[in-house]
């Protein structure tokens, strides 16, 4: 809690400039009847205190919090005896730190206690709480420097509104680039971590093995030491359940938007789409529940009285739940692109004698079609990156088959199974999930930005 | 009715509008509306969008092999009278129709009358040309294609042909009937769209200002088609130029705020209106 | 083409519409059928719509529930405070479970054996005692005296008595077997068995035991998550949009950053989660499994939606409005702040709802950063560990004991009341506000 008491602290030294930057620009104007004398309103010599104050005390704080746990953890490493670090991999290394971790905070220890990480557990309890004294220390300084430093700029003539425009504008340019960074944060921790899977694991083995058991022994010894890393068997299952999920969602998407855009009567249009677009608020774990315990129970009852083997972790199950899901979004992406067909095209077909499914079967859909597949496109990103349907109701067996009935696992299932078991960071193991990750990122990415350009050309066509 | 209409001189002619409106409706119409042997006729049409009044009691008649130009200022109904004749008005909500409108004596609102064969034979082009999204050749055979007036390909190529020779353009596409038709210049998709309409061979053809989003060039190449085209058809033509009503009519009708106030052989009313709305529309009192 | 002398148009026109006409039978049966088809997609979805949640609140209603027995139970002094100090702490440590074997022995005086009286002794929760603890430190003179308690029953005789094992079955393929229905049976014709209001669920946190498990700790670990989610990723939200749609020139850095934030609205969501392990857990250190690393990728799959939506909102705010404010010699950003912001406010709320309820529905991240570890205590703050209620869901889900699959349906009934809320919220919020300019 210390970081937040920190934050009230300095709004509140922020409050105090704020107060103190009004007064004495009010008193610099010589009273308040005299503060048309003054460039700006009061109001704003407050605020440019407060702003001083509190921005950069504010990115002290951040960089400290952020940055001083891995300082702090680099320093104890070094001040390790280097012997006890002697012939440890790097993960290895990773598990002596954690246990220096949890010792200095009083939980409990894997391995057993030695000397040595005794005294770098209680070097860490030191550190940190020099690192906390120093940081109160600092940020306060900071806070109320930037507080004097504006105060003492506050004179009459100062442009204090300008000044605080120009902040606030700088402050609305880094939130905007916050997307920008997001996107590189995605790109660079999913490149470095596969770069350095595909060091241990060839992107041959990776994107042509048709062989996926990632379990890697924990001692040398063991059987099957390599783990198995051919994700074949991953993009062939994903492709599947995404393949069953388009073959329900875009057929009844695309018939409901044509009726409901078309034919429905006001009433019913009014009643049903958004009731169909409930489907697209419930979350996905919802879907995932529903799909493991109520539809794949039924397939295979289903099955099994035909006489057919269904997994009870079957394709079918998680796709046809994962189509349901996916219906709101291919029917009002389609809506919108039939909306915008304009209604010329309508009388021009109905001015020659079509009925109404012959203009929409031979007008309205083809004139609408580019949007059309731009929606479908953004609907198959969402299919193969869909996640939670999955894990709870696709299987983890990497079978490479195309039988809907059969158990198959997908690309997000492994991401999550690879990463929610205890693991070390660094294993081969660990990485597969982020180099996973890259090719999840990358094929999304490539969908998203083909259909986003196909919809907005298609937009641009009839605004 | 004729002898009725026929009585009303120039002096109740300075009747204003809203008087006319008042209820004598086709009755306030100078000049004979019908025709000796009328392919369309309409009788007392009234049109009302929700509760608003479009057209106020007009009836009028259309001959075989004429135009008729419809002229008249903004928002004076001449448009949604023409879409009634072929019943485009069904796809807007809340449009209601009184009257009789027949073709060929038969009611066209009729409850058992169907609206599509009845297109086939009254066919639209509209104010901005409207090809479809798809190839010139397949602009013109959608029509044929969906009624199923040909048997087989040869026969549609040559109703294509046909249909793109008698609008014109068939000198100017024939090399590329594979092309979108939207990348034609505005007056070629104007003919285009004739073409199309001409495809399912109509017996009436309504044109809702034809030539408004074409240039001078592009206009007179329309006008010269559809002077050709009375040779076939009878022609209802919605025009905001005075002069292109006068170049290619043969009779013209001046609606006014719902009311049809004048009708006549294009020249009269061009040379001697005999209503005082009339006279001031055409010498551009206002318009 | 062809033989330009084969020239359809020489027939009449009357041939045409012969030809019109005798197709329209069949025409109009296409017609028919695929007006049908339309109508068809638009009854399944909406038959999806109910199936889902019929299957749920069907499964989850019972949950609300929970099978107590009443027996008398008597609370001997040197049992529960022996030295008489009723210290609360005393109290609570104390041995409960004893006196509540006392009584069912005494009901059920024939049960003599070893084993079955273990069995009779497993018909009561192992959180039994610590309900009658809290009722003793409530009250404690309770102590020495025998009163008729509520006391909780082991989930699989919940079950039982909720109806959904099946007493037909085999024995052996049933989790309770013969003589524990006779006990039952008895007790309940004896009036001691009764389903009350099942208010564990809403104040405990999970359990391995489903009559013990709550969605208290979830609720709590949601509501930390959500309402440090909401403060950073409002003000970011509004400030970038207010930047990207009124000041940003426009030049291939603020192209980029369109292009960046469309494409982070479809990003699957998981990938966030690698981003917060990657980056947040892995680089910066932040604690896993709190609210605070759980908002943190939370607010960046969020942004896209609330600047989006942030964005449309400012530009239905007709230019009108910001020419009259910069007219009386107000700055730029004076004009948004005092007459932009505040006309498209109500949109910009909306969607920020939006965005939160999307983000309070979301599973597959979290899982990455740790919320899926099991954490009983209820979170008490930003950096307490602490799991939300969809991985709640999610790990109840898997859970094998049939207890937990009415609990799962009817955390999913909450979750989906909470979703439910918000979105009316978000309607509310634009019929009143929207405005036609």
């Amino acid at each position: 809690m210390n970081a937040w008491t920190l934050t009230l602290f300095l709004l509140a030294v922020m409050a105090a400039a704020y107060h103190l930057g009004r007064k004495r620009a009010i008193s610099g104007a010589g009273g308040i009847d005299r503060i048309k004398t003054l460039h700006s309103l009061p109001l704003y010599h407050g605020l440019y205190a407060a702003l001083w104050a509190g921005i950069p005390a504010l990115l002290l704080l951040g960089l400290w919090s952020g940055f001083q746990d891995q300082i702090i953890t680099a320093l104890v490493t070094a001040s390790l005896p280097p012997e006890s670090l002697d012939g440890l991999s790097e993960g290895r290394v990773g598990l002596l730190i954690n246990d220096i971790r949890n010792l200095a905070t009083g939980n409990i220890v894997s391995s057993t206690l030695t000397p040595g990480i005794q005294a770098a557990a209680d070097q860490y309890g030191r550190l940190q709480q020099i690192s906390s004294w120093t940081k109160w220390l600092l940020v306060l300084t900071v806070a109320l420097g930037g507080m004097g430093l504006a105060l003492s700029h506050t004179e009459p003539g100062m442009r204090a509104r300008n000044r605080v425009e120009r902040i606030v504008k700088i402050i609305m340019i880094v939130f905007s680039s916050i997307a920008i960074l997001t996107t590189l944060g995605i790109l660079l921790s999913v490149l470095f971590e596969s770069l350095r899977f595909f060091h241990a694991i060839s992107p041959l083995e990776f994107f042509l093995g048709t062989s996926w058991s990632p379990q890697i022994a924990l001692r040398a010894d063991q059987v099957g030491a390599s783990g198995e890393f051919g994700a074949v068997p991953l993009f062939t299952g994903t492709l599947l359940v995404s393949a069953i999920a388009m073959l329900v969602a875009v057929p009844i998407g695309l018939m409901a938007a044509i009726y409901l855009s078309e034919y429905a009567s006001r009433g019913v249009r009014a009643f049903a789409k958004p009731v169909i677009e409930v489907l697209a608020g419930i979350p996905t774990v919802v879907y995932g529940f529903f799909a493991a315990l109520t539809v794949a129970p039924l397939i295979r009852e289903l099955g099994t009285s035909v006489g057919l083997e269904v997994a009870s972790e079957s394709a079918l199950a998680a796709g046809l739940v994962m189509g349901v899901m996916i219906i709101p979004f291919v029917s009002s992406l389609s809506d919108d692109v039939i909306n915008a067909v304009p209604q010329s095209m309508r009388d021009g077909s109905y001015a020659l004698g079509a009925t109404q499914s012959e203009t929409i079967r031979r007008v309205i859909v083809p004139a609408a079609l580019p949007g059309i597949v731009g929606g479908i496109l953004l609907a198959v990103s969402r299919a193969i990156g869909e996640t939670m349907i999955v894990v709870m109701a696709a299987g983890l067996a990497a079978n490479l088959t195309a039988n809907p009935l059969d158990s198959v696992t997908t690309v997000t299932v492994q991401i999550v199974t690879l990463l929610t078991g205890d693991q070390e960071f660094d294993s081969a193991k660990t990485l597969a999930a982020f180099a996973l990750g890259l090719t999840l990122f990358m094929a999304t990415l490539t969908l998203n930005v083909v259909a986003l350009t196909i919809v907005r050309k298609y937009r641009e066509q009839y605004d | 009715m004729n002898t009725m209409a026929e009585a009303i001189d120039k002096t109740t002619g300075a009747m204003s509008a809203s008087e006319l409106a008042g209820g004598i409706h086709s009755r306030a119409t100078v000049g004979d509306f019908t025709v000796a042997d009328p392919r369309m006729s309409c009788r007392d049409v009234d049109v009302w969008y929700g509760s608003k009044q479009a057209i106020k009691g007009v009836s009028l008649d259309i001959a075989q092999n004429e135009v008729l130009s419809m002229i008249g200022p903004s928002g004076c109904g001449k448009s949604t009278f023409l879409r009634c004749l072929n019943r485009m008005n069904d796809t807007i909500d809340g449009c209601r129709v009184t009257g009789s409108i027949r073709l060929d004596g038969q009611d066209i609102y009729d409850r058992s009358l169907d609206p599509v064969p009845l297109r086939a034979r009254v066919g639209m082009v509209f104010q901005k040309p409207n090809p479809f999204p798809k190839s010139i050749y397949e602009n013109v055979a959608y029509g044929p294609r969906i009624h199923g007036l040909t048997n087989n390909r040869t026969e549609l190529d040559a109703l294509v042909e046909s249909s793109l020779r008698k609008a014109g353009l068939w000198e100017e596409v024939k090399d590329r009937l594979d092309q979108p038709g939207t990348g034609l210049s505005g007056g070629q998709q104007q003919r285009l769209c004739i073409a199309r309409t001409i495809a399912v061979s109509p017996e009436v053809i309504l044109m809702d200002e034809p030539c408004s989003a074409l240039d001078p060039i592009a206009t007179a190449i329309v006008e010269e088609l559809i002077d050709e085209l009375r040779a076939n058809y009878s022609i209802a033509i919605v025009t905001h130029s005075m002069q292109q009503a006068a170049r290619v009519s043969q009779r013209t009708a001046y609606f006014h705020l719902g009311d049809l106030i004048e009708v006549g052989e294009t020249n009269d009313i061009f040379t001697n209106p005999r209503h005082k709305l009339t006279e001031d529309y055409i010498t551009g009192r206002f318009g | 083409m062809t033989d330009p002398s084969v020239n359809p148009d020489t027939s009449t026109p009357r041939r045409a519409i012969d030809v019109v006409n005798a197709s329209l039978k069949r025409r109009y049966a296409k017609e028919r059928r695929f007006r049908l088809l339309g109508a068809t997609a638009v009854g399944l979805g909406l038959v999806f719509v109910l199936l889902l949640f019929a299957d749920i609140v069907g499964k989850g209603y019972t949950a609300f529930q929970q099978t107590y027995y009443r027996l008398p139970v008597t609370l001997s002094a040197d049992l529960v405070d022996p030295e008489g100090t009723r210290d609360p702490r005393t109290l609570a440590r104390a041995d409960y479970m004893t006196p509540i074997r006392q009584s069912l022995r005494q009901l059920f005086p024939e049960v003599k054996d070893r084993r079955e009286r273990r069995q009779l002794n497993s018909i009561v929760s192992v959180g039994a005692p610590q309900l009658i603890a809290e009722a003793v430190i409530a009250n404690p003179d309770l102590i020495g005296t025998t009163s008729d308690f509520w006391i909780l029953a082991d989930d699989d005789i919940d079950m039982l008595v909720k109806g959904y094992i099946d007493r037909n079955a085999p024995e052996s393929d049933r989790r309770v077997d013969d003589r524990v229905i006779g006990w039952i049976d008895r007790l309940e014709d004896e009036g001691r068995v009764a389903k009350r209001f099942n208010t564990i669920f809403f104040t405990h946190g999970t359990s391995r035991e489903p009559e013990l498990a709550g969605i208290a700790g979830a609720l709590m670990g949601s509501f930390y998550t959500l309402v440090l989610a909401l403060a950073l990723s409002f003000p970011i939200g509004v400030g970038a949009a207010i930047y990207l749609e009124e000041f940003a020139p426009r030049n291939r850095w603020t192209d980029l950053i369109e292009v960046n934030i469309n494409n982070l609205a479809a990003v699957p969501s998981i990938v966030f989660g690698l981003l917060g392990l990657a980056v947040f857990i892995g680089f910066f250190g932040v604690p896993r499994s709190t609210p605070l690393v759980a908002a943190l990728v939370l607010t960046l799959m969020t942004l896209p939606t609330i600047i989006i939506s942030s964005r449309a909102a400012l530009k239905s705010v007709p230019p009108s409005i910001r020419e009259a404010a910069l007219g009386v010699g107000a700055s730029p950003l004076q004009t948004q702040f005092h007459h932009v912001l505040p006309l498209a406010m109500p949109g910009m709320l909306t969607g920020t709802i939006l965005g939160m309820a999307q983000a309070l529905g979301e599973t597959a991240p979290l899982l990455m950063i740790g919320m899926i570890a099991f954490i009983v205590d209820v979170p008490g703050g930003f950096t307490d560990p602490a799991t939300v209620l969809p991985v709640q869901i999610f790990l109840w889900a898997d859970s094998p004991e049939r207890g937990f699959v009415e609990r799962t349906s009817a955390a999913i009934m909450v979750l989906l009341a909470f979703l439910f809320l918000m979105n009316l919220a978000a309607v509310l919020l634009r019929r009143r506000f929207e405005r036609r300019w």
